[in-house]
């Protein structure tokens, strides 16, 4: 336990000296974060009937809408259109962190000495992998947080802060986050283990964001609708995708195998 | 005395390829053990194989008084490697790289045990500069003492001065000799032939397999024996018989103003051959020792082995 901190500690000290790093780190769940906040204090109160019927027709909101002014259900809306925007947040940042930290110590050769101490390889996978995790989980959260008293602030109504309460939110960003973030590292590390250059293993890894941007585009399209029971699925099944990806990764994480074949 | 590095047969394949072949060495406690061989010989290999960090394909080893394949979390804790690139951690400074290894061997006093080694480097006022900015010397010096902290039994350099200048080199071998006097075990690669015949109490010439194994001084004996030269005013032709007339000279040849002879102990065996030579109308300038380097042995060895392999 006190080895993985060790490793935990000297990544963060390492990693974040990358100013890249730092700005992925810090910049992405602000951004993501302000921008809702901002659309809405900007846009959101605008009642323009005609769009919301448009959108009604479109969409079928009747089931988001349901005894709610047409103010709060156009912010409803939007709002509700963020959320798999915010599941970015744990998969790009751990993607980042893994990246550099592994590639990083892989082309400055630094892991061999580190795999000659009594260090278990699996308490140096943990570390690296808790290394990246962490502050993604830590910045969906803070940015979940940041995002709810700023809608509270510029809403039209409670309703839509009640809305951002909601199951299907708290279950996205209490329990995807993390399971997110977990794939992430796990897919970083196996890609990691290949590239030899942290910006490739970055951009590799993203191609994770493909299967989540095709949920957040056919939300938008109005073809599926993102509730608590659709989000308790995809938490399921990335327990059994996490745990596929983690056993591989560990695999792939052997003193020998580190040594003789990430090239 | 035990010995503490013991293999036997130990053997290495990367697929098809074997990379050590049948090694069987056995170094002793306070030893400076060099390890010489070309560019691909295995001697990186085998280095990680004896600290834990790869399998043996065949064969077993005991490191530190613990057997390697059942005890390889003991090993690791009683041996430090200087691995062949220094990997340091260019963002962090010297203090933070040894501190955090200091922690993964969790050693009791990890300020102390930090500061007496920066200090012991002459690092200490650099200790929060970033290692990125240290002179190759000042780096290999740290990865050196980072394989020290822990205060191992066994201590594995990989190649020490590769790629240093004169004056770094001389940094660590110094720093080595320091060691060396502290009566460490040592086991050291390196192709600096100069350094393995100041340092080293043995030598092992190896490639894939062991080819000589001896201290320096017997190695070049083995392969050599020793030789005089006697320098003279005249042409040494007309005296070549007459030395080998000597049934202890193994060989004499002239050249020019010069007779080189080859015998097994000149010490004793000179005064007669000055003698003889002088009574036979030589007039004598000078007497030398001709003194092989470790170089020549060593290339000697190799080119053997390319025969042998030939034929
Ligand atoms: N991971 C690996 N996979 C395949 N072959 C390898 C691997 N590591 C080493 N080899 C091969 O094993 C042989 C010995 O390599 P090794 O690095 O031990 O040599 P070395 O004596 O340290 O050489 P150098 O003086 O260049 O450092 C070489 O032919 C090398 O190509
Ligand atoms: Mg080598």
């Amino acid at each position: 336990m006190r080895l993985i901190w060790v490793i935990l500690r000297k990544d963060w000290a390492e990693v974040f000296k990358n100013r890249f790093v730092m700005f992925t780190v810090a910049f992405l769940p602000l951004i993501l974060t302000l921008l809702p906040i901002i659309g809405l204090a900007v846009g959101g109160n605008e009642t323009d009937m005609g769009d919301l019927e448009e959108l009604g027709s479109a969409f079928n909101l009747e089931g988001l809408c349901a005894g709610v002014t047409d103010a709060e259900c156009l912010q409803i809306f939007i709002v509700s259109q963020y959320m798999m925007l915010f599941m970015l947040i744990p998969l790009i940042i751990p993607i980042t962190i893994a990246s550099y930290s592994i590639v990083g110590e892989k082309t400055t050769r630094t892991l061999e000495p580190v795999l000659a101490t009594p260090i278990s390889t699996f308490q140096l996978l943990i570390g690296k992998a808790l290394a990246a995790a962490i502050p993604a989980i830590v910045a969906t959260w803070l940015g979940y947080f940041i995002f709810v008293i700023g809608i509270s602030i510029v809403s039209a109504g409670p309703i839509v802060v009640e809305r951002i309460l909601a199951p299907e939110w708290l279950l996205a960003v209490f329990v995807l986050g993390p399971l997110l973030s977990v794939a992430a590292v796990s897919v970083a590390v196996m890609v990691s283990s290949r590239a030899n250059d942290p910006r490739v293993a970055e951009q590799l890894s993203m191609l994770l964001l493909l299967p989540l941007m095709g949920l957040f585009i056919a939300q938008v399209a109005g073809l599926v609708l993102v509730d608590a029971k659709l989000i308790l699925w995809f938490a399921l099944a990335l327990v059994v995708i996490d745990a596929g990806l983690l056993g591989f990764a560990t695999q792939l994480f052997e003193r020998e195998t580190i040594l003789t074949r990430w090239k | 005395m035990k010995s503490v590095i013991e293999t036997k047969d130990l053997t290495k394949k990367f697929g098809e390829l074997t990379a050590v072949e049948r090694l069987s060495i056995s170094v002793k406690p306070g030893e400076v053990f060099g390890f010489l061989g070309p560019n691909g010989a295995g001697k990186t290999t085998t280095i990680r194989m004896l600290c834990a960090l790869i399998k043996p394909t065949q064969g077993s080893a005991r490191v530190a008084g613990y057997t390697l394949g059942s005890e390889d979390d003991k090993i690791r804790r009683n041996v430090g490697i200087l691995t062949e690139s220094p990997g340091l951690y260019d963002r962090l400074s010297a203090e933070r790289n040894l501190d955090f290894f200091a922690q993964l061997y969790s050693i009791e006093d990890v300020a102390g045990k930090v500061a007496q080694y920066l200090k012991m480097l002459g690092l200490w006022d650099r200790r929060h500069e970033a290692v990125g900015t240290f002179s190759k010397g000042m780096r290999q010096k740290l990865a050196i003492a980072r394989a020290l902290l822990h205060e191992p039994d066994v201590l594995f350099l990989d190649e020490p001065t590769s790629g240093l200048d004169p004056e770094a080199a001389r940094l660590v071998h110094d720093f080595l000799e320091g060691l060396k006097r502290e009566g460490r075990t040592i086991f050291i690669t390196t192709h600096n032939l100069d350094e393995a015949d100041r340092l080293c109490d043995r030598i092992a010439v190896f490639n894939r397999e062991l080819l000589a194994l001896d201290t320096p001084s017997a190695l070049k004996l083995q392969l050599y024996g020793r030789a005089v030269v006697f320098h003279l005013t005249q042409p040494g032709e007309q005296f070549v018989e007459r030395v080998t007339a000597f049934s202890f000279v193994e060989s004499a040849e002239a050249s020019e103003n010069r007779i080189l002879v080859r015998l097994d102990d000149p010490e004793v065996q000179n005064p007669a051959l000055v003698r003889a030579l002088v009574e036979a109308g030589a007039e004598i300038q000078f007497v030398g020792e001709i003194r092989k380097s470790l170089e020549d042995v060593y290339l000697q060895l190799l080119t053997n082995e390319n025969e042998t392999l030939s034929t």
